[in-house]
């Protein structure tokens, strides 16, 4: 669709569907966190979650619940859409279909610099670990929109480019120091397990202000994707904008992968999938992001805990097993034109 | 016949030559580089039959020979998709090709005994069948390389998802050596694991060279090569699986070595300022990169070296980095 076919509709959506639709994914989202917290080596019935949730008792379950699972969600869910979010806005300040935080290098960058960091012992404790997630994924970010500058496909080529190099020095230092960086292994896939126990107000504080800081950024970004002369003339200052949107870009890839270490995919599908509903406004596309990022990263959850009979998957790789075929029927359904 | 791509120029010409004596010159550095350090007179009396060295001609030679051939089959591969799908993303690598074909190497490794000639086959079929898959998913209603590059994108995470999980699942021995192989490795290959490969590869690059004019003038777009007389269908087909039969070639021997295919055509495409996604060049390039990477792996810990897919990888990226920041500063 071109832009001013966008905007065309974005004058004309109707808020009641918009919020019917959001309110269906909110539903779906609350019965999948409550699945997600039943669901593990001792299963948990849906309704014994929400007492333990409402009226603890201590049982062991209760524990498990409370202390385990449900922190584990909450993770999900913040890590979920903090993802979908980064990718919506990329998307739409590239306006390229294939923009991602990880195809574009944001997520390696982060990744690479708190493996950097936790092996200099320089990245002690949460909040220096997401200081040097948030540096890496804004050097990574400012490189590539450097080098991206006036072409989408040159972007896309840049990031991937970065992505490689990251990896591939990372895991040269793991070779050349395999005690020190043995740590990456840690890192390298991402995962939801065993990650729960870590203090994450400071990160999930993070995330939250970011997707606040995205809806009241919709508006803007509507203009700018009108294209510059009209954004002007419609008194949103692009560079501003612009700006403002690539510090929530990196600040939510990078608390995302400080907490969970990299997870690709997320925010290359939601976006996608989210668009046609959200019908050219940047708020709606930003809400509807906010509410499935999160259900496909708890049902990845669900997933990589049933899949392999002697423990757990880490959630990056059914991420991607999930991911890959929505991406596919979304581009089957509605030619490359929907991208 | 035109195998340089649209323009033969002198640029191109001249480059090729340039980037020729650039591969033979660290495939000479190859062969003196290792455990004890053989002057260049010694290598050439090994080679030409004076004296003889079996450190030279069995160990080193079949390492050197293999980086450069492979180098420029991947290369290749990569220019073909690319020109496909006129797109610098729709290289092997990217779309999962070179995951398959590993794919079907580790049900080899895991499920068979994993010798080499099941090696071989699991690779080729498993890239064919993921090519078979990602062609007939975007295919619909015609032919597009931006979804059949979305879709690639799709099916490799997809295929790479279910890499991780064989390696998970694997007993632990079989785990290990899967994940060493995994980045791509030349370590101990000698002649008998080349010879059939070679000829695979020399039967596909004849077959390319025969069909690259047919092929640049179908990248000019679907109405230009039709007014030519191109026959669309049937040239993508065997291009395609020209491309799958040097990838996989390549991964069953040296594992899914990354990156050569998609930054080669693209850093050949710049140097010579070509239009479109020009062959040689390609090939050239790809002989060049990974020869090279494979010398810096084997020196950069000697004793211990590197698989060469890492130094592969970290070496054509900065280099197209560089070569996409120059770009930017011209326009």
């Amino acid at each position: 669709m071109t832009p001013a076919g966008r905007a065309s509709r974005a004058g004309s959506v109707r808020p009641a569907p918009q919020a019917a639709l959001l309110a269906g994914g909110l539903l779906l989202l609350a019965v999948v966190a409550v699945l997600s917290t039943g669901v593990g080596a001792r299963p948990v019935p849906p309704a014994e979650v929400v007492r333990a949730l409402v009226d603890f008792q201590g049982t062991d379950d209760h524990v498990i619940v409370r202390n385990v699972r449900a922190p584990r969600a909450l993770l999900a869910v913040a890590v979920g859409a903090a993802l979908a979010v980064a990718g919506a806005l990329i998307q739409t300040l590239a306006r390229n279909p294939l923009a991602e935080p990880g195809i574009l290098g944001v997520t390696a960058g982060a990744g690479f610099a708190v493996t950097v960091g936790s092996a200099l012992g320089l990245a002690a404790g949460q909040a220096g670990q997401l200081g040097f997630a948030i540096a890496g994924s804004v050097c990574a970010a400012l490189l590539v929109a450097a080098i991206g500058r006036t072409s989408p496909l040159r972007l896309v080529l840049a990031g991937v480019a970065l992505t490689a190099v990251l990896s591939g020095v990372a895991l040269g230092m793991r070779l050349m120091l395999p005690d020190v960086f043995d740590v990456y292994r840690f890192w390298s896939v991402g995962s939801l397990a065993a990650r729960e126990q870590a203090p994450l107000a400071l990160p999930l504080a993070a995330i939250g202000a970011c997707l606040l800081g995205a809806l009241l950024l919709s508006r803007s970004l509507d203009a700018l994707t009108l294209g510059e002369s009209v954004a002007h003339t419609l008194g949103a200052g692009v560079t501003r904008v612009r700006t403002a949107t690539l510090v929530l870009i990196t600040v939510l890839t990078g608390a995302a992968t400080a907490v969970a270490g990299p997870i690709l995919f997320i925010g290359l599908v939601v976006p996608h999938l989210v668009r046609r509903a959200a019908a050219g406004s940047a708020l709606w596309l930003l809400l509807h992001a906010m509410v499935l990022g999160p259900v496909l990263l708890l049902l990845a959850d669900i997933g990589s805990r049933v899949l392999l009979p002697t423990g757990e998957v880490p959630v990056a790789i059914v991420t991607a097993f999930l991911g890959g075929p929505v991406l596919i029927r979304s581009v089957r359904r509605h030619g490359e034109g929907s991208l | 016949m035109n195998i340089l791509g649209l323009h033969a120029e002198r640029r191109t010409v001249a480059l090729a030559a340039v980037l020729a004596a650039t591969g033979l010159g660290l495939a000479l550095l190859g062969l003196c580089h290792g455990a004890s350090w053989s002057s260049p007179g010694r290598v050439f009396a090994a080679l030409t039959g004076a004296e003889r060295s079996v450190v030279i001609t069995e160990w080193r030679l079949p390492r050197v020979t293999a980086g450069l051939v492979f180098g420029a089959a991947l290369g290749l591969a990569g220019a073909i998709f690319q020109n496909l799908t006129r797109n610098p993303m729709g290289s092997p690598d990217v779309i999962g090709l070179d995951a398959g074909a590993y794919t079907g190497a580790l049900v080899a490794l895991t499920v068979l005994s994993g010798t080499s000639a099941q090696l071989a086959a699991g690779s080729v079929l498993g890239g064919l069948a993921t090519a078979a898959a990602i062609y007939l998913l975007s295919f619909d209603r015609g032919f597009s390389g931006l979804r059949l590059v979305v879709i690639g994108i799709a099916v490799n995470a997809m295929v790479t998802a279910v890499n991780s999980w064989i390696v998970l699942r694997a007993e632990l021995e079989v785990a290990i050596a899967a994940v060493g192989w995994s980045a791509g490795s030349l370590n101990g290959i000698g002649w008998p694991d080349l010879r059939i490969p070679f000829a695979v590869i020399a039967v596909l690059t004849a077959l390319i060279a025969s069909r690259a004019h047919a092929m640049h003038q179908a990248a000019l777009g679907d109405a230009v090569a039709a007014a030519t007389g191109v026959r669309l269908d049937r040239l993508r087909l065997l291009m395609v699986l020209a491309g799958v039969g040097c990838t996989a070639t390549v991964t069953a021997v040296a594992g899914p070595i990354a990156f050569i295919a998609l930054a080669a055509p693209q850093i050949g495409r710049r140097l010579t300022g070509a239009a479109g996604v020009p062959l040689l060049p390609a090939a050239l390039t790809g002989a060049v990169l990974l020869q090279g990477a494979d010398l810096l792996a084997r020196m950069l810990l000697a004793p211990v070296a590197l698989p060469v897919g890492v130094v592969s990888t970290a070496i054509g990226g900065c280099y197209l980095i560089w070569l996409l920041a120059k770009e930017v500063r011209r326009t």
